[in-house]
């Protein structure tokens, strides 16, 4: 699933393609924006034709099945319209994102394009380069069926941009049953204080206790523990500025991330997060953070079955929270068929396109009424948690939901040098520095 | 009108190419450094000057001049290590021993192989990992009873790190280097060695004072395509552990703060240097030998 590959594998020509026409749209100066989308248009059911493309990074098992299944959809829906499918291989758009921002900045978008939900289309947002989507929201009852929590957090100045067509749950602990029952443990952790002594009886046990990955994966392993020690409330203030960075709580739990890295393998850290895994389903570690993409490459890649090969729960305490991240389509401001577009997204917020997607892609639908016969096994949990009004949802910053790119990228850098040198008060700094620096 | 004659075919032949290195280079080149001295972040472009301040944000950024040091060791052990076993492996086969058409063919066949391909190689090869995971060169060591020889390459401490990339890329490239000292040697007239053997001469000594001083401008070209490539090297790391502080490069960093980050003006200044960099290796380079040439 390309979610985990991200940043794993990219094609050089492309991202030379890309630069190279980005340099040519910049000489030949800026395209103005065409008519800001307002309103509504009416849109004919069966008489659509045109072409419509569908620029994604969809190209992996599992993602690029669930792509074609709802684009298989949409051309029975409307079968004159020819549907172009514009892929770019290399994981959660590393690469895509060069070819798009080139096609962005030179003013020839796709119909339609994926980004992650959340901050990370802010910098499309304020460039204009997106339309403002509210009032499809409203005329097709969205408002009602998406959570109120997601809608609020994809929100930008009163207007929403982007329509999420599944959520995936960033928030989970995967562990081997047989290697805790080796080293006597009864089950996960309850919270990262338990962990730790866990961990000291999983390493007398000959186990590693925890099994890490790349810089992404230890950024996503970063905000299950600021969540799980912070609760879901002070974690979403870390994003919007309410939480303050260099406060005793939040260095306190940074402090708890570097200890609970003590207990990884990051001097052998695996160059992706399969391969982090691998030591689990041997049985050599016992427990990994990662999203609910894992669950494919445990059930199809492994052949584990649920609950006795591998189990899975909400990562130390963050029971009752959902921290989410969520493809979304969006709508180019000068889309060359937007109303071409426009039914694509119609299809793809709806409960029909939202159930054709998910349970082939391996994620729930964001709305909140889905066919839940269609989600079985591990899926039962996150299904239930995203529909019940109580569960906090909180959104990922690994995964481009919560931090914009730039503030984003700041905060890869001081992770790098936090995890080498363990100081979490600098880092706590630099995070907070890069904030005020990365606003606008 | 003569001299239009006389030059005007020539220059007409040649403006195409001109005006497409014009553009596509040097106009590139330009642009690139207005970027790296405008305040463009984001996805719209944007060429408002703000001076020096990418530059100077660089210089105290830790992330970019931690890349820095690696780029600097990384080129010393690279250019060196590929330069020794390259005059090595060309001054064996110099000999015209048996097969040596196999071996040289053997030896640059490395250089065919794609960076990303090499790097997914030696990434197994030097995987640090134990017991049931251990692979490639360490588990090699390990079964044979060269415990001590089991190390963390690319994941050690710094600076060694970046000395294990190093390897992997002087792996792939002193074959072509060897091929060019090959071709240095090979070039040395035969009258010249008989000279020195009539004179007494033993066949290191040929070697040494006949053959060597005649390979310096090999040695010159060589040491400048293995810099460059040196500075410029971004697929192999990018593919070995990408964002790995152990082992990232300027030219790393410059893609992941351009397109992950849409810092462009940074992007571009982090290019830029790259370049100034390059070029205090070229220029001299270029120098010397049109001086060489106008002497001849």
């Amino acid at each position: 699933m390309s979610w985990g590959q991200r940043k794993g594998r990219a094609l050089w020509p492309a991202a030379v393609v890309a630069s190279a026409s980005l340099m040519l749209a910049a000489c030949g100066g800026d395209d103005d924006d065409g008519g800001d989308g307002e309103g509504a248009q009416e849109v004919p059911a069966e008489e659509a034709s045109g072409e419509f493309e569908f620029f994604s990074w969809w190209t992996g098992g599992g993602d690029s099945e669930g792509k074609q299944a709802l684009l298989d959809l949409f051309q029975e829906q409307f079968p004159e319209v020819e549907v172009i499918d514009a892929a770019v291989a290399g994981g959660a758009g590393t690469n895509a994102q060069a070819v798009l921002a080139s096609r962005l900045g030179s003013g020839e978008p796709p119909d339609s394009y994926q980004r992650h939900a959340g901050a990370e289309l802010l910098s499309d947002i304020r460039d204009g380069f997106v339309e403002d989507l509210t009032w499809l929201y409203e005329e097709e009852g969205w408002m009602e069926v998406f959570p109120e929590s997601l809608l609020e957090q994809i929100t930008v100045d009163d207007a929403i941009y982007s329509v999420p067509v599944n959520i995936h749950r960033s928030n989970l602990i995967w562990w081997n049953p047989a290697v805790l029952d080796e080293a006597g443990i009864d089950g996960p952790p309850g919270s990262w204080d338990e962990f730790l002594s866990q961990a000291e009886a999983l390493e007398g046990a000959g186990k590693t206790a925890l099994t890490i990955g790349p810089l992404w994966t230890q950024e996503h392993l970063l905000e299950n523990v600021l969540l799980g020690e912070l609760g879901p409330e002070a974690y979403a203030g870390l994003w919007n500025g309410e939480t303050d960075w260099e406060s005793a709580e939040v260095v306190a739990a940074l402090d708890m991330f570097i200890q609970v890295l003590g207990h990884s393998n990051i001097d052998q850290a695996a160059a992706d997060w399969q391969p982090a895994i691998d030591p689990i389903v041997d049985g050599d570690a016992a427990y990994n953070v990662m999203g609910d993409w894992a669950w494919a490459y445990y059930e199809t890649v492994q052949g584990l079955a649920f609950e006795e090969g591998y189990n899975v729960t909400e990562s130390p305490g963050t029971e009752g929270t959902f921290n989410w991240l969520s493809d979304s389509f969006t709508l180019p401001v000068d889309a060359p068929d937007r109303d071409n577009a426009i039914r694509w997204l119609q299809l793809a917020g709806s409960q029909e396109g939202q159930d054709t997607f998910n349970p082939v892609k391996g994620s729930i639908p964001a709305r909140t009424d889905p066919d839940e016969s269609l989600y079985t096994g591990y899926f039962q949990m996150p299904l239930e948690d995203w529909s019940n009004a109580d569960t906090a949802i909180v959104g990922s910053l690994a995964h481009g939901a919560v931090a914009d790119n730039a503030w984003k990228g700041e905060i890869d850098s001081a992770l790098q040098e936090f995890v080498s040198s363990g100081d979490s008060a600098a880092f706590a700094a630099a995070v907070a520095q890069a904030y005020q620096d990365t606003r606008e | 009108m003569y001299r239009l004659r006389r030059w005007g075919p020539a220059i007409l032949l040649i403006s195409p190419s001109l005006v497409l290195i014009g553009v596509f280079v040097y106009g590139f080149l330009g642009w690139n450094v207005t970027v790296s001295l405008s305040d463009w972040r984001g996805l719209r472009p944007s060429y408002d000057y703000i001076g020096f301040e990418n530059y100077t944000r660089l210089a105290e950024d830790g992330r970019f001049t931690n890349s820095v040091g690696n780029v600097i060791v990384f080129t010393v052990v690279f250019v060196l290590g590929a330069l020794f076993v390259g005059f090595f492996l060309a001054y064996l086969l110099e000999r015209r021993i048996r097969g040596d058409g196999f071996f040289r063919a053997m030896f640059l066949f490395p250089m065919a192989i794609s960076l990303i391909a090499v790097a997914i190689i030696w990434r197994w090869l030097m995987n640090n990992s134990t017991g049931a995971q251990q692979t490639g060169l360490n588990r090699l060591f390990s079964s044979i009873g060269l415990d001590f020889l089991v190390n963390d390459w690319f994941k050690a401490d710094q600076p060694f790190a970046v000395m294990a990339v190093a390897i992997a890329a002087g792996w792939a490239l002193s074959g072509y280097i060897m091929a060019l000292f090959l071709a240095g040697m090979r070039g040395v007239s035969d009258d010249l060695r008989e000279a020195a053997r009539v004179d007494g001469a033993s066949e290191w000594r040929v070697f040494w004072h006949v053959v060597t001083p005649m390979l310096l401008a090999v040695l010159m070209s060589a040491v400048v395509i293995l810099v460059h490539i040196s500075f410029k090297t971004f697929d192999l790391i990018f593919a070995m552990d990408s964002e790995s502080r152990l082992i990232e490069t300027p030219a790393i960093y410059m893609w992941f703060t351009t397109f992950d980050a849409f810092n462009f003006n940074r992007g571009a200044a982090i290019a830029t240097l790259l370049m100034v960099g390059v070029s205090a290796v070229i220029v001299p380079y270029i120098w010397y030998s049109m001086r060489a040439e106008r002497r001849q």
